[in-house]
């Protein structure tokens, strides 16, 4: 019997939401870590049973647990997380130099094929890797030490390594992506790295097209077809078909193209998923209507998905990591907001229900299909 | 035995009730008892000070005898009453954030 668990990180714990294939009946387990801060939490794709969970606080800084039995139980493991080398600096707000200091993970990556090996990307920006399960961690600092880190410099939620792109086909290349320097990738396994940003526009730069300095939200890609990149930036959504080497716009008629998440169907690499919110000012939806847009073509032509959504008075947001897709047919579709709802679709997004609709702030959903 | 109380969120994360008994070997100091803590406790590494710096966490404070302990130098000496046993190290988080 297929099932799926979704793993959802909220500002004062985790809850685990459950369903068989049918996605109709749902469990809630919660709050695990009741009171912190859990940015995120993402399960192994070699073994669902193994969880890894990042667990932060203003107070008492930043716990990493894992779980060996589908989140029944956790265990803490490693939470030093050292630069290699001397740190530098990057640029701060207002661009005078700043010191690369740790404050939380952002994001859990484990590999595809190896329960043991998990990524981790961290504010002030930098990518991690541990091989032992979470125990230890070392930095892949060819990232840092491309040569452009001293012009990276936070967005308004910090200067964050929000996403971890592994490449089903290439073991060798990932692409990761920060709030705000860019997308980069490397082909080597983490030693080297290149920005991947041509193509990019970004008004609040004095080089608006600016090889790094962009506040890249977010970026999706399908495993079928890896060199297909989506990406949500501050504002505009944008596409690559040569594993980021350049970038097209694909905003098309979106009703406006700021937003935080984006994701791919599980079965076709066309559709994608974004959440349109106002501005960069106004993190609400447009108009008070909560509004998924799907486009079946790539981009440019999209449509709102608005059956079981709130159509009136709503004004919560949606973050980056807040969206995931099961691989259930067909496709189910998840996202969290600030208000606290999980909603989910089971027909990839024609429909939506709240899974629950009272949780702290959402901070992170993703699903787990188990079969 | 140093008598330590944590507050509620690293009782959790540690998985204990109450107050915590150590062996601190002397001096005691913030430091010691700090050392002797993540010890027996490891994750708790990282939660009331830097694990590099040995710095304490900004919105941490250390109490006892109704003194505010924390801006003293780590390997300064706790009172006489916590060396003893009969006084509590209080860790406390600071009152932040509403």
């Amino acid at each position: 019997m297929s099932g799926v668990r979704v793993l959802v990180g909220t500002k004062k714990g985790a809850f685990l939401l459950t369903a068989d294939g049918k996605r109709k009946a749902w469990q809630v387990e919660g709050p695990h870590f009741a009171g912190w801060e859990m940015y995120h939490l993402k399960g192994s794709p070699a073994d669902p049973n193994r969880i890894y969970a990042s667990q932060t606080s203003g107070w008492f800084g930043q716990v990493v647990e894992r779980s060996d039995d589908g989140g029944k139980t956790w265990e803490a493991v490693g939470n030093q997380f050292p630069y290699e080398g001397v740190p530098g600096t990057h640029q701060w707000y207002d661009g005078s130099p700043h010191p690369w200091e740790f404050k939380r993970v952002w994001h859990l990556e484990p590999s595809l094929d190896d329960p043991d090996t998990v990524y981790a990307g961290i504010e002030d920006a930098a990518i991690f890797k541990s091989t032992d399960a979470g125990k230890s961690w070392k930095e892949l600092a060819g990232l840092r030490g491309h040569g452009s880190g001293s012009q990276w410099m936070p967005g308004a939620g910090g200067m964050g390594l929000h996403t971890i792109l592994l490449d089903p086909s290439n073991k060798d290349r990932m692409h990761i992506a920060i709030s705000a320097a860019g997308v980069f990738r490397t082909d080597d396994a983490g030693k080297t790295w290149r920005p991947m940003n041509r193509g990019l526009n970004s008004q609040f730069l004095p080089n608006p097209t600016a090889e790094v300095g962009h506040c890249v939200h977010r970026i999706a890609m399908h495993p079928s077809r890896p060199e297909t990149l989506y990406m949500q930036k501050h504002w505009d959504v944008m596409r690559s078909d040569d594993g980021g080497e350049s970038w097209t716009e694909v905003s098309g008629n979106l009703p406006t193209d700021f937003g935080f998440p984006i994701d791919v169907h599980a079965h076709d690499a066309e559709t994608i998923y974004v959440v349109p919110i106002k501005s960069d000012s106004e993190h609400y939806p447009p108009e008070g209507k909560l509004r998924v847009y799907r486009s079946k073509s790539g981009g440019n032509e999209w449509e709102p998905l608005t059956k079981g959504l709130p159509q009136e008075n709503c004004y919560v947001n949606v973050l980056r990591d807040a969206m995931a897709v099961d691989a259930l047919d067909p496709c189910g579709v998840y996202f969290g907001t600030t208000g606290g709802q999980v909603y989910a679709s089971p027909d990839g997004g024609d429909s939506w229900t709240p899974i629950v609709r009272d949780l702290p702030a959402v901070l992170s959903v993703e699903v787990q299909t188990l079969r | 035995m140093i008598r330590v109380v944590l507050p509620a969120p690293l009782r959790r994360l540690a998985k204990i009730d109450g107050e915590v008994a150590l062996d601190v070997v002397a001096p005691v100091t913030q430091r010691s008892i700090q050392d002797a803590l993540e010890l027996r406790f490891p994750m708790l590494r990282g939660t009331t000070r830097d694990q590099v710096t040995g710095k304490r966490r900004a919105f941490m404070r250390f109490f006892a005898c109704g003194m505010d302990l924390s801006d003293d130098p780590p390997d300064a000496a706790v009172p006489e009453a916590v060396a003893r046993g009969e006084e509590p190290f209080l860790v406390v988080g600071a009152i932040a954030g509403g």
